[in-house]
């Protein structure tokens, strides 16, 4: 098999002398010509590139980041703190669940199990075994992945509208199997859910900064996992499952691998859940929970990490400026749902396409194939 | 003569009643190019589809390289060595020509989620390998635009072309080209006479399935004739052009002329 | 409760309602290959709506099962011309965007729809004013009540007039051509638009027909009442064979005989948990259903 850098270079337009396309080719480098439609440059609209310019630098991340660590020490009300730590997890819960619709495409209406095993899990070992909180967690992570393993398994091969009501069906069977077991508290669910441990502070400022700290994590994680080999992947499943089958990716496994994802981040977030609430049960794990993390996935941007984390942060806070009104608040929801599919439906802050911002000029001559098999 | 590459055996497939294979023979020897013409609905794609894996044929055998892939999974096919374009061109729309074309290095590309989580130094390698192997691809079969732009941008000559490379990507042994030329004018027909010549000198076997007889004639070395999902002739183009059977399936084929 | 006969037609008698509700779900999915995921509070909206006529024409009608066939026929046009809104609405202007878009609009239809009833009636349960109790016969050990009798024989009617609708009307054979090959529908001079919302407009009357009974029996309707009747359909489409009526019918009267012996085994708390465990069975094991065609997709 021929693979070496001495490849022969194509050929010139017939009977014409080379043009800046061919220039750019022989030099490997830019082609800088317009494409049909824009000017050369690609001007964009002053704000919008500005907005864009602004959100897809990589420091925007970091100073949200800072600012969600930051935030006790600029105000430690109680009040404050708490609906802080219900948004962190939320973002979190959407961030997961960005994974599996977002980035794979595929539609899991049933997303609060995970959340509910995480939950659960964590709150079985620590209510009736006395596990630290902490030490509970590769536990969840391994349970999350069963259970992802065993909803996936039958889900994944089906097409997706079964997938979705499928998923959704797991999802009331886990809720009514928690209800119904005496091991998992039944309708009343656990109390005495312990916090992660003492350090000094204020117990929920504490919850607090765990929380921040993990969520910052998690989001960077899945912001970087889309970014990478796997993220194409999902992203070429989403696109067209066929044409990523003759590229000789298992899309089954693909789709698993974006499942499973998902499941360990909703799980890690239900033992935040547990610590921050201290009682777990059944209601907080059902059908209007698992809409609403979709809500603000898909209301924020499917597959864009920032715009998923303002959709979080929008359905979670915008509630407690809204009291009250809280069927008004989902009958609206399901309305915008609605509209944001018809009219823009890449989101708020839609999914940035193109290539991340090279650092160094490529189309050289390659550097190092040693990490592309020949 | 080279080795024998794929070998098709009376494969056979039918839809609801609609036998679209019906018993289908022909073999790729390594490093040829084979054009597989024939009249519209003589399975020229369905037999594509059924080697490709698409669809799982209900008797007869595939072989390619000597393993038998009848009925096997897309993708198991595909790592095997054999790579194609659709007739209908099935890009990644919503992402860029450099990720259209990584697509098809993707199984290639070492590198795994802890990678991309951490950013570990194999994943910038990786990632900068890929990107300089996607525009080599891209430079072979001369694409001249921005590279970082959105492939549904691109004209749609230019989307086939990156559909090759793609395909090209994969490092087939055997390369499937359904109907590359359709849509192309006449000037991007040279060149894509022109790409496959250079394709076929990488070693690579190429087999196209084509309606334009003068490309077919002018690059193929060996020609299989499909009606009603069978073969009906096979051998050079001369042998094709002036076999009765061809002509009567064709009512007549003269050389430069479009069916 | 455990005497078999009665278990049969409990099981018989909930199926009914199943298989008003699946129809429409499976006369949707067959024709435009989506699953309505708001049908299942269509069927609510009957409820609710047969509420509001109910309260309306209080006294007029009286309270017997004349005046639920009355409160029925209302709520039928009622949830139908909704179907037909609904289809109009949220879903034509994605016939061509990608199946995840057009899925997460029904979501959103239905979380409206839910939550629009909650703002309009409140969210807490609201009272049926029909009595339809009276008298019962012993069968063989069962009891069967004549309110449950009347109920199956009328889901009967329904289903027997949608049959022969579908079956012998230049409507019905559009909607059987369109479900096959719309491209080519439209070019025979079939108006697929037409046949498209034609058929929104019964599956969905047939939901609000259950609705109202459902309220009648069991006395009172929520806002919730859809969404556990909307996976039961499905589970009963599927097992039947999603796109085929006669396989609606047959899967939800399995379905409804499945959940009776199943809630006679482990207790009516896992009786959701038994029909999904099924559906998930069916999809892995079976899913082309009961009575359904293999669907071989073509690349």
């Amino acid at each position: 098999m021929v693979m070496n850098n001495e490849l022969p270079t194509p050929s010139g337009e017939v009977g014409e002398e080379a043009s800046a396309y061919a220039r750019a080719v022989d030099e490997r480098g830019q082609a800088n010509v317009a494409l049909a439609g824009h000017g050369v440059g690609r001007p964009r609209a002053r704000l919008a590139g500005a907005l864009s310019a602004v959100l897809a630098s990589r420091w925007l991340g970091a100073v949200v980041a800072v600012l969600a660590v930051a935030l006790p020490l600029l105000n430690a009300d109680t009040y404050l703190i708490r609906i802080a730590t219900d948004a962190l997890i939320f973002v979190m819960l959407a961030v997961g669940l960005n994974i599996v619709v977002g980035y794979c495409g595929l539609l899991d209406l049933g997303y609060a199990a995970f959340f509910a095993i995480g939950a659960y899990t964590s709150g079985v070992l620590a209510t009736k075994f006395g596990w630290p909180l902490l030490a509970t967690a590769p536990v969840v992570v391994v349970a999350a992945v069963a259970g992802g393993l065993l909803i996936g398994g039958p889900t994944l091969r089906l097409r997706s509208d079964y997938l979705a009501i499928v998923t959704l069906g797991f999802g009331e069977i886990i809720r009514i199997t928690a209800n119904n077991l005496d091991f998992t508290g039944g309708p009343n669910g656990l109390y005495g859910i312990p916090d992660f441990g003492d350090f000094g502070l204020r117990s929920d400022i504490a919850i607090y900064w765990v929380t921040a700290v993990v969520v910052c994590v998690a989001v960077l994680f899945a912001s970087r996992l889309g970014r990478g080999k796997l993220g194409r992947a999902w992203r070429f499943v989403r696109e067209d499952e066929d044409a990523a089958e003759a590229m000789g990716i298992h899309t089954y496994k693909v789709k698993f691998a974006a499942y499973i994802a998902g499941a360990v981040f909703g799980g890690l977030a239900g033992v935040l859940f547990a610590a921050h609430q201290t009682a777990i049960s059944p209601p907080s794990f059902n059908f209007l929970w698992s809409a609403l993390i979709l809500m603000a996935v898909v209301l924020g941007g499917m597959g864009s990490t920032p715009g998923v984390v303002v959709g979080a942060l929008a359905i979670s806070l915008l509630p407690e400026l809204l009291r009250g009104a809280e069927n008004w608040r989902y009958l609206i929801f399901g309305l915008l749902l609605i509209a944001v599919m018809i009219f823009r439906p890449q989101g708020l802050l839609p999914a940035r396409t193109g290539e991340p911002k090279p650092r160094r000029r490529f189309g050289r001559a390659a550097r190092k194939p040693s990490e592309v098999e020949a | 003569m080279n080795e024998v590459l794929l070998d098709v055996r009376d494969m056979a497939v039918s839809f609801g009643g609609v036998r679209a294979v019906d018993g289908l023979s022909f073999t790729v020897r390594e490093g040829e190019v084979l054009s597989v013409i024939g009249p519209n609905g003589a399975g020229k794609t369905s037999a594509f589809n059924c080697v490709t894996g698409f669809y799982r044929p209900s008797s007869g055998s595939v072989r390619f390289a000597g393993t038998d892939i009848t009925g096997k999974r897309p993708a198991v096919i595909a790592a095997s060595g054999i790579a194609r374009t659709f007739q209908n061109l099935r890009l990644f729309g919503d992402m860029t020509i450099l990720d259209n074309v990584r697509a098809g290095m993707h199984v290639r590309i070492r590198q795994n989620f802890l990678d991309a989580v951490l950013h570990t130094p194999r994943y910038r390698r990786s990632e900068a390998a890929a990107t300089a192997e996607a525009h080599r691809w891209l430079d072979f079969v001369g694409l001249r635009y921005d590279r970082t732009a959105l492939i549904r941008n691109l004209p749609y000559g230019e989307q086939r072309r990156v559909e090759i490379a793609r395909a090209l990507a994969r490092e087939p042994r055997m390369l499937l080209l359904d109907e590359p030329a359709a849509g192309l004018n006449h000037g991007e027909k040279a060149q894509l006479l022109d790409l496959m010549r250079r394709i076929a000198g990488l070693g690579i076997a190429v087999v196209l399935i084509e309606h334009d007889m003068g490309l077919v004639m002018e690059v193929s070395e060996r020609i299989v004739v499909l009606n009603y999902g069978k073969e009906i002739a096979d051998g050079t183009p001369g042998q094709v052009r002036s076999d009765p059977a061809v002509i009567e399936a064709y009512l007549g084929v003269e050389d430069g002329e479009q069916s | 409760m455990h005497n078999l006969a009665q278990l049969v037609f409990n099981g018989l008698f909930v199926g009914s309602f199943y298989a008003l509700v699946a129809l429409g779900y499976s006369m949707v999915y067959g024709i435009i290959k989506l699953l309505n995921f708001a049908h299942g509070d269509i069927y609510m909206l009957g409820a609710f709506a047969g509420l509001t006529t109910l309260s309306l024409g209080s006294g007029a009608l009286g309270g017997g099962f004349l005046a639920l066939l009355v409160i029925m026929l209302v709520a039928m046009l009622a949830t139908g011309t909704f179907g037909v809104v609904l289809e109009r609405v949220a879903y034509r202007p994605l016939r061509n965007a990608p199946r995840l878009s057009v899925l997460i609009t029904a979501v959103g239809a239905s979380f409206a729809l839910e939550y629009g009833i909650a703002v309009a009636y409140g969210p807490n349960p609201r009272v049926y004013q029909i009595g339809v109790s009276g008298g019962a016969f012993e069968f063989a050990g069962a009891r069967l009540t004549y309110a449950q009798l009347a109920m199956m024989a009328v889901a009967v009617v329904l289903m027997v007039a949608l049959d022969a609708l579908v079956r012998r009307t230049r409507t019905g054979r559009a909607m059987r051509a369109v479900a096959l090959d719309p491209k080519a529908c439209l070019l025979m001079g079939i108006n697929v638009d037409r046949v498209i919302s034609r058929t929104f407009f019964l599956g969905s009357a047939l939901a609000g027909a259950a609705g109202v009974m459902a309220g009648a029996y069991y006395g009172k309707v929520d806002f919730l009442m859809g969404f556990t009747i909307g996976l039961k359909a499905f589970t009963a489409a599927v097992i039947g064979g999603i796109g085929n009526m006669r396989g609606a019918v047959l899967g939800a009267l399995v379905l409804g005989l499945l959940e009776s012996f199943g809630v006679a085994l482990f207790g009516s708390q896992w009786r959701d948990v038994f029909a999904f465990a099924f559906l998930i069975l069916f999809l892995t094991l079976r899913p082309t259903g009961l009575l359904g065609e293999r669907v071989t997709e073509r690349v």
